[in-house]
């Protein structure tokens, strides 16, 4: 769940319909099509009438059967037409769709791949997920079939009223007389209606929320007996949801009441004034009723459709909002020009990466914090060493791996890999030589060997080979029936977390990077995978520039710098033994987990 | 969904739908009724319509039945009334307000049946899932149950209050323009009734067909949705591996795919329905024509043929519209499956002579022997008293039993007969209502949940209306004070899922306030100290010694100077008691308490003799 973005505008201009213009452009010719189909339609259907007319004062009236046949087959020549027309309609009315709806997700697919972390950071998954898949169909949906209908309707009523215009005018004016009554009420309504559709809404995604609570808390509420209180509260909140559905209700109850109204009206007048034309006109006078009728159902499909634009301009809204939101980390356009962007990169302008990084003044804050993280802060890394940063849990120890990696950049001062400032070269060159292993592993669904040569689908089977083995994942692979081809599962949620690290070890070595990322890469592994884990680690840093994030201290003890942070900020700086003489907050930490270490083991032991 | 108790399990399931429809049903019969009632009305204008043409201006014989002339008699004759056409247009008005007034009883009947319905289905199954055992919830996956409780909640809410209405709706508007229609020409109407049945099954049949490629279609978005997702989780792999191109061709092509099948899906579509439009229209061509046929032949009045064509045309609509209700109605049953199994799983029930016992007394752990699966026994053989207003320590290892031991005093799990017992003051609490129980014992969890709300409520949830005087002694406490201070909200800091994310000890502390605003007899902290430094832990422990004095308290934790106060200590391995004293005794008994013990003071020596 997201708190709500205060900024999100509700109303847009024209339910912000012109923002998708640049997605429509690229099917003028299919719109142009449908519309075209829908003349073909609605000026079958204004036909229908007149050809009942024709049956009424050709063959009832004049008491003759002559040129039935004929009529018979015109009307359902015109009934076949109509039916192909539809055919061609519909299939390109949902080719439209699904094509307009397949350009917005890629658009957005893409620009998702170029939004900074800070758009990550501030959005949940669900959140940005749910722009991609619901708004975009949403939008689709509606201005396809609805612009598909409304072309309709227009063109309907249209040709209905040149119709009636050509046969009486007075009485065309009559029927038509109930449109403005309609408009103004439209407009006293639909304010309202629109004011109680967001009020439901937002009751909606709150009893969601509690349903949500009410079962992944079930624990705690039933060790604190508090079920009665949760009860009540929820149904409060159900309470809340159906007065206001009901109080809409009525108030779209009363409007359609309304218009109804105004269509009884227009044919209790064409009865009147028109009725006389029955003498002598009968096919006339079923002309003008049957239009009278049909004529409300463009009204009510306005309704309608005013409703749903109402609420899909907050899709429309978000969705724009999504592509108008700029990366913060940018490639500026010399960059991109000599190196490529993320998605055409110029390899054959990239300098060879060395692995040396230094940061040199660096103040930094998060785009979405206010306070200062780094300040004057100035390390040098040269190429093979390896720093480990420490700390408790949330204390901020990922913040100097976003800044090697680019994720973020600095707020002053720079960032120098190989001596020069890394905004002078793209983020795709940096990243190319990266290796990156994630505290929980996170794995693509497909094959292990998809998984590993993930950073580089080049690499030959020996490569692979040579990888597996240095993670020691020979052994597991060996067991499985498909052994590389097997599939890990939608998140490898098909191995166990072990597994699941060594292979994205392996996926870091075979990518040959020269810098190494490991971010608390040994958290929460039994004892023996924690020792492949470490071996594995041994081997991915040799002859690396390397980055260890870590949480257990016995896995950083060899390195090279140690940084400890605390509440975001870097308090201490050393080497191990240097660290632990200084009886300072590494000196806590490492007891603290020294002492853990030796109960588990005393433990251990005890059951042997 | 008739009440037909041959097949049990069928018979369930629509139970639970009467059970859920109660409060409700009379609404929907209702607004059936005003629906019928608006459909009546559209039945009599035609039949106005027809009167004004045939007898009032065309001066025929009356085909209306004796009263229908007489009102007309009342009003002047047909012959008046075709100089004055004011009236049958104030008669069309008049119907025309009923007919509104009716639909509009018929939009908040439905509205009001449906809300309640769903309110009903909402509540019952909220209340019935935080009534259901431990147990339930531990084997249940969250997103199943929230998953059933919202879609397939909203989808018996459709077809009680679309679908079925509908089809009932439907059916009496047929029903009645049939009658209107076979009373005026029995030929006539056979012909306009002959391709009802065949327009019907067309929709029916091959909408089957077009479910097979909506699946398909569904299976894919499903993908699609699916590497979306695995994108979003995993950015930073993405980024760090270089992969962007990589993943957006991935993306797309997937994409494509899903895009050209409902591409395909277009043509089945469009063939589906320009079929069906070709067959209504057929029928309305067949109306028209035999219609004109008849007219000339002088079996029917050109009144009634403009009658009957307006009947018919209000059949055909509603006819296509039965197809779709008929085929996707079948999706209900299985949503009331799913509902069925939350409501099928049986809540927990205290015993008929179940007591509100004293709490203050002791309790005593007797023989207890746990498994939660047979054979693989968690507790054996637990003996342990721990008198009124004494203070129990438990020590033990991963996977000890020290947790269960917690649950199955606070009953949530049961101790089968037979494998024991534990009582308080002497009452087995097998004899205790649950809800006494529970409020009488609190409980702070190891990994404790904050409800999203503001920590002044988190805080004080365990009661109706607690001062925030109480909460901030709570909090006070639980050493939790300067914490909230540090907020700029203080105590209105919304925490939980939607607000600010608290850190583990936080959320520890945040507990344990919590748990002491339920101000009761016995506490248990299970391991809810591990989040925390030695020095709060310790600070929190001296002020509920001081504030607690009298409640008995169980701790459990793998410190020794967590549990260096207690009066007792109990020392769990593989679900045994593997030692049993005094914390003085424990310290020189050479086993592990021991062990730990010698492990801690070696690591911070003075801070454990000190305390220890």
């Amino acid at each position: 769940m997201d708190k709500k973005d205060p900024r999100e505008k509700i109303a847009l201009p024209f339910f912000g319909i012109p923002r998708l213009i640049p997605f429509a452009k690229k099917y003028r010719k299919a719109i142009a099509g449908l519309v075209i189909a829908q003349v073909f339609t609605s000026v079958s259907d204004v036909l229908r009438p007149v050809l009942q007319k024709f049956a009424l004062d050709h063959f009832v009236k004049e008491g003759t059967l002559q040129g039935i046949i004929p009529f018979a087959l015109v009307y359902a020549l015109l009934i076949v037409a109509t039916a192909v027309v539809s055919y061609f309609g519909v299939k390109g009315c949902l080719a439209t769709e699904v094509r307009l709806d397949r350009d917005m997700r890629d658009k957005a697919f893409k620009h998702l791949q170029e939004l900074s972390f800070d758009y990550y950071n501030q959005n949940s998954v669900g959140y940005i997920h749910a722009r991609v898949m619901s708004d975009t169909s949403r939008i689709g949906e509606l201005i396809t079939w609805q612009l598909f209908d409304g072309t309709y309707f227009a063109l309907f009523v249209i040709g209905a009223a040149v119709v009636m215009l050509g046969i009486d005018v007075k009485l065309t004016g009559l029927v038509f007389l109930v449109v403005p009554v309609i408009v103004v009420l439209f407009s006293f309504f639909q304010k309202r209606l629109f004011t109680l559709h967001h009020e439901i809404r937002e009751i909606n995604s709150n009893i969601t929320g509690n349903l949500n609570e009410g079962i992944v808390g079930a624990k705690t509420i039933k060790s604190l007996a508090i079920e009665e209180k949760t009860d009540s509260e929820f149904m409060e909140e159900t309470s809340h949801m159906k007065r206001k559905v009901l109080q809409s209700a009525r108030t779209y109850g009363a409007f359609s009441m309304i218009t109804n109204l105004a269509s009884s009206c227009a044919l209790a007048l064409v009865l009147w004034k028109g009725g006389i034309l029955a003498y002598d006109q009968v096919g006339t006078f079923s002309l003008f009723m049957s239009y009278a009728q049909d004529l409300m159902e463009p009204v009510r499909w306005l309704v309608e459709v005013l409703s749903l634009l109402v609420q899909a301009q907050v899709n429309i809204g978000r969705f724009t909002d999504l592509l108008a939101k700029k990366p913060t980390v940018t490639d500026s356009d010399e960059v991109v020009a000599k190196y490529g962007d993320a998605f055409r990169p110029k390899r054959e302008n990239w300098e060879d990466i060395k692995g040396d990084i230094e940061f040199r003044d660096v103040d930094f804050k998060y785009p979405d914090g206010d306070e200062y993280i780094l300040e004057n802060f100035n390390l040098k890394i040269p190429f093979g060493t390896n720093v480990a940063i420490v700390g408790e849990t949330g204390a901020g120890k990922s913040t100097l791996a976003n800044l090697i990696c680019r994720f973020y950049e600095p707020t002053r001062g720079e960032l120098l890999i190989d001596g020069r400032d890394a905004r002078e070269r793209s983020q795709l060159w940096l990243h190319s030589a990266l290796g990156y292993v994630l505290q929980s592993p996170y794995l693509f669904s497909g094959t292990i060997r998809e998984n590993l040569v993930y950073g580089r689908p080049e690499a030959t089977e020996e490569e692979i080979d040579r990888a597996v083995k240095l993670v020691s994942l020979d052994g597991v692979i060996g067991k499985l029936e498909n052994g590389l081809d097997t599939k890990v599962g939608e998140g490898g949620d098909l191995l166990s977390t072990g597994e699941k690290q060594l292979i994205s070890f392996a996926r870091a070595i075979i990518k040959e990077p020269k810098i190494v990322v490991l971010d608390e890469a040994t958290a929460s592994v039994d004892t023996l995978t924690e020792q492949k884990i470490q071996s594995a680690i041994n081997e991915v840093i040799k002859g690396r520039t390397s980055i260890v994030i870590a949480h257990r201290l016995s896995t950083v003890k060899d390195a090279d710098i140690i940084l400890v942070v605390d509440d975001g900020k870097i308090i201490e700086q050393g080497r191990h033994e240097d660290l632990l003489a200084a009886r300072g907050h590494y000196y806590d930490l490492w007891m603290k987990q020294y002492e853990d270490a030796a109960i588990s083991e005393a433990w251990e032991k005890m059951k042997q | 969904m008739e009440n037909k108790p041959t097949l049990k399990k069928n018979n369930g399931g629509s139970q639970l739908l009467l059970q859920f429809l109660k409060g409700s049903k009379l609404y929907f019969v209702l607004s059936i009724f005003c629906s019928a009632m608006t459909t009546l009305i559209d039945m009599i204008n035609p039949q106005i319509i027809r009167g004004t043409i045939d007898n009032a201006i065309g001066g025929k014989e009356s085909g209306f039945p004796v009263w229908v002339n007489d009102i007309v008699e009342g009003l002047g004759g047909f012959s008046y009334i075709g100089q004055h056409l004011w009236i049958p247009a104030i008669a069309i008005a008049v119907f025309g307000l009923f007919r509104v007034g009716f639909q509009f009883a018929t939009t908040i009947l439905n509205t009001t049946g449906s809300e309640i319905l769903v309110k009903n289905m909402r509540d019952t199954l909220f209340s019935h899932i935080s009534r259901l055992p431990y147990s339930w919830h531990m084997t249940n996956s969250t997103g199943d149950i929230i998953q059933r409780c919202t879609t397939d909640v909203d989808r018996m809410r459709t077809f009680v209050a679309e679908q079925l209405t509908s089809v009932f709706r439907i059916l009496i508007l047929v029903a009645m323009s049939m009658y209107f229609m076979y009373t005026m020409n029995v030929k006539m109407a056979l012909i306009a009734t002959a391709p009802i049945p065949f327009i019907l099954a067309y929709s029916v049949i091959f909408r089957k067909d077009m479910h097979e490629g909506f699946k398909v279609c569904d299976e894919n978005e499903g993908k699609v949705s699916d590497i979306i997702q695995e994108n979003l989780t995993g950015v930073r792999v993405v980024r760090a591996f270089a992969n962007e191109k990589q993943e957006v061709d991935r993306f797309s092509k997937a994409n494509e795919y899903y895009c050209s099948l409902w591409v395909h899906m277009g043509k089945v579509i469009g063939k589906f329905f320009s079929i069906q439009d070709i067959l209504c229209g057929m029928q309305i061509l067949l109306v028209t024509v035999f219609g004109a046929v008849f007219a000339v032949k002088g079996q029917m009045t050109a009144g009634e043929y403009v009658a009957f064509v307006s009947y018919n045309g209000m059949l055909s609509f509603p006819i296509r519209r039965l197809g779709r209700m008929l085929s996707e109605m079948a999706k209900a049953g299985v949503s009331l499956n799913r509902l069925q199994y939350i409501m099928d799983s049986e809540e927990e029930e205290d015993r008929p002579d179940a007591v509100e016992a004293d709490m203050t007394g002791d309790i005593r752990f007797e023989n207890i022997t746990f498994s939660y699966e047979e054979g693989h026994d968690v507790l054996k053989d637990i003996n342990i008293d721990v008198p009124a207003g004494s203070t129990l320590g438990i020590l033990g290892g991963t996977g000890s039993g020290k947790s269960t031991l917690m649950l199955l005093l606070d009953k949530l799990y049961e101790i089968p007969e037979g494998h024991g017992r534990i009582t308080i003051g002497g009452v087995d609490i097998r004899d205790i209502k649950n809800q006494h129980l529970r409020k009488n014992i609190a409980m702070v969890l190891q990994e404790p949940y904050m409800f999203s709300r503001s920590l002044k409520e988190n805080i004080g949830i365990t009661k109706e209306h607690l001062q925030l005087e109480d909460i901030r002694m709570a909090a006070d406490a639980a050493c939790l004070t300067e914490t909230i201070e540090g907020f700029t909200e203080g105590y209105d800091t919304f925490v939980g899922e939607r607000g600010v994310t608290l850190s583990g000890g936080q959320k520890q502390r945040a507990a344990i306030a919590r748990a002491l605003t339920q101000d009761a007899p016995i506490m248990i902290f299970d391991d809810s100290f591990s989040a925390i430094d030695n020095q709060t832990d310790a600070a929190i422990r001296e002020s509920l010694e001081k504030r607690f004095g009298t409640a008995t308290i169980i701790i459990i934790s793998h410190r020794i100077t967590t549990l260096s106060r207690a009066d007792q200590v109990v020392v769990l391995d593989g679900g045994r008691i593997i030692e049993h004293g005094s914390p003085e005794e424990l310290r020189q008994a050479g086993g592990m308490y021991q062990k730990i013990y010698e492990i801690q003071l070696g690591i911070r020596g003075e801070e454990v003799s000190a305390n220890g």
